[in-house]
């Protein structure tokens, strides 16, 4: 199978208060098309930084990123803003929905950036909303939904585009155990639909239901055998 | 991201925050309505003033002549003057009041002596009857042409020709009636008025002495200067080489030196209405950059799901452009009532303030610039922000 992502000896340093953190130290990691892969650390571990590196977010200061079989280094904002409308889709912990959109228009959003025609747009939001089976809310704002709901708005923003890579950072946190069930549901039933998932968490158990395992810790990547 | 779309946007923005955008607005509205209001106000009022000139006659020159050097001009001499080849007309003109009597009725009239001329030069229109004759000021006829108020005046009626009163006692026939003169000039000179021939104002008033206030003509606008200069000689030497002996005025001069005013009159207003826009377009860059940063997290989504800095730069800067824009249209239309109101107001006198085309065009065009001037810094403040960290941002 197509390798989705690679990561060759990636490192990022950041200065904080003067001090030099390394958050990623000589990381590498592969992820091939369709794979569900659970990156678990503590916090302060390195892995929103690995998330912000493989969501293009942020470019690392040494070693190759391969999206796609497309190196990151040296793009610039602009192009790197393409490539996330185009291949990654981001599902938060916080949900990061536009407080004054309803939930169509927040998940048409990447849509209208990508300069995809209004018919067609139409089209595929109704698409997103069925797959997340919101259809009936899709009119209501981000207030008038429940957690849950919401984070199930944000998956339809992340799978209106058709992404190579779904991203997600914490999404089960802000929400109860109960709920939390369903979005994990949710994220096998795409996994099973043949879509390709990160998920990013401190949580062991919420990592296990991944069927892959990857450990983060002070800035190295390591396998877990399952 | 199509223009169209920023458009929504900004619009959304707007309305999601109608109080403020409003008091943001507020700031052009009053001075777009500060531009075009002053700017139509003036241009309204002396194109007003300059047809009436216009009517009194673009090719006319006024002499008043203040020492005569004890020759005093006599009216044979005016016609040395009409014979001169650059002037086509001249008449003098004295002017005394005298009291109109007609059976019962008495009033007050203004008096003018004066020739055949005088009615081509200043182009008055005749209701009835005609104007004076050149037989008449040589036979000293005691005739009379009536300004339309003077026969009403006199007669309650304006279809006077042929009829008989008296002014200061002598009996006059009148021979013509003069239409209706509504300008603001006529008002501010009186329109009760009375044209008898030269020779008889001679005998009725020691103003009518000695010539001392001709007008004259020129062959058209375009020989105005030569004309003017012609009759600037001939008075020279007439006057014994004494230049502050009379005073000639050019009545295109007056034209010329109005245009200047008025035009200088509407860059200082428009100048200052222009001072109060900038100042509304420093209210919209403060409310933009307080708005760029409590949207900071709004900007971090919209660049995690793929929104580039052209996109983001061209979202506010298009929200700038449309608060710009939107109250320079709420101030035009305030603008077009306001001026509808003064036009309302000035009806006694006739003036009818419009908005020109030109003035609406620079509001716009203002507008447009300050929304873009003002726009950018904080458009740019927000396509700028770093995505991570705008993502983060707690406000």
């Amino acid at each position: 199978m197509a390798e989705i992502i690679r990561l060759t000896d990636v490192c990022k340093t950041y200065s904080i208060g003067g001090e030099e953190v390394r958050a990623l130290d000589h990381a590498c990691l592969t992820i091939r098309d369709g794979e569900f892969v659970g990156i678990v650390g503590p916090s302060g571990s390195g892995k929103s930084t690995l998330m912000n590196i493989v969501g293009c977010l942020d470019v690392a200061d040494s070693g190759e990123y391969l999206l796609d079989g497309q190196s990151i280094a040296n793009y610039s904002e602009r192009e790197l803003a393409r490539i996330r409308n185009r291949k990654i889709g981001f599902v938060f912990q916080s949900f990061n929905l536009l407080p004054k959109m309803s939930a169509e228009e927040n998940v048409e959003l990447p849509l209208i950036y990508q300069g995809v025609r209004a018919s067609e747009r139409r089209r595929r939001v109704a698409e997103a909303l069925e797959r997340v089976e919101l259809s009936a809310r899709a009119k209501h704002k981000p207030f008038e939904l429940s957690g849950g709901q919401q984070q199930r708005v944000a998956v339809a923003r992340a799978l209106v585009t058709r992404p190579s890579l779904l991203l997600a950072d914490e999404p089960t946190g802000n929400l109860d155990s109960k709920t939390g069930m369903e979005i994990m549901r949710l994220f096998h039933e795409l996994h099973a639909s043949g879509n390709t998932i990160v998920l990013i968490t401190h949580d062991e158990n919420v990592a296990r239901q991944a069927s892959r395992r990857v450990h983060i810790l002070d800035g190295r990547v390591r396998e877990v055998e399952a | 991201m199509s223009i169209w779309q920023s458009v929504r946007m900004a619009l959304d923005a707007i309305l999601s925050n109608k109080m403020r955008s409003f008091l943001t607005m507020l700031g052009i509205i009053i001075g777009v309505v500060a531009l075009v209001v002053l700017v139509s106000l003036v241009t309204s009022t002396s194109d007003s003033v300059t047809s009436q000139v216009e009517a009194l006659g673009r090719n006319l020159l006024n002499v008043s002549v203040l020492d005569d050097k004890e020759n005093p001009i006599k009216l044979s001499e005016l016609r040395d003057i009409a014979d001169l080849p650059e002037i086509r007309a001249a008449a003098p003109l004295a002017q005394f009041s005298a009291t109109g009597k007609n059976g019962h009725t008495d009033e007050d009239l203004n008096v003018y002596g004066t020739t055949a001329a005088y009615g081509e030069i200043q182009g008055l229109e005749l209701e009835g009857g005609r104007f004076l004759k050149t037989t008449d000021v040589d036979n000293s006829a005691y005739v009379a042409v009536l300004s339309h108020d003077a026969a009403d005046a006199l007669f309650g009626r304006t279809d006077v020709t042929g009829e008989s009163f008296s002014l200061d006692g002598r009996t006059f026939k009148a021979v013509g009636v003069l239409e209706e003169d509504d300008s603001a000039f006529a008002m501010l000179l009186g329109t009760k008025n009375v044209y008898i021939p030269y020779t008889v104002a001679e005998r009725m008033s020691p103003a009518a002495a000695a010539v001392s206030t001709l007008y004259a003509s020129a062959e058209d606008e375009d020989s105005m200067d030569d004309a003017e200069a012609a009759l600037d000689d001939w008075l020279l030497h007439r006057l014994k080489l004494d230049e502050d002996a009379y005073m000639l005025i050019n009545q295109s001069s007056i034209m010329d030196a109005m245009g200047t005013i008025q035009q200088t009159l509407a860059y200082l207003l428009g100048g200052i209405a222009a001072i109060s826009l900038l100042v509304g377009g420093i209210g919209i860059m403060n409310i933009m950059l307080v708005s760029v940063t409590e949207r900071t997290r709004e900007i971090g989504i919209r660049k995690a799901i793929g929104a580039g800095r052209g996109s983001i730069m061209l979202q506010f800067l298009t929200e700038a452009l449309m608060v710009s824009l939107l109250g320079c249209l709420i101030g035009i239309a305030l603008s077009w009532v306001i001026l509808q109101i003064v036009t309302f107001a000035a009806r006694s006198i006739e003036l009818t303030f419009t908005m020109s085309a030109g003035v609406v065009a620079l509001a716009v065009g203002f507008s447009v610039a300050i929304g873009v001037l003002f726009g950018i810094y904080p458009a740019h403040k927000a396509a700028a922000k770093h995505p991570i960290e705008a993502l983060h941002y707690e406000g």
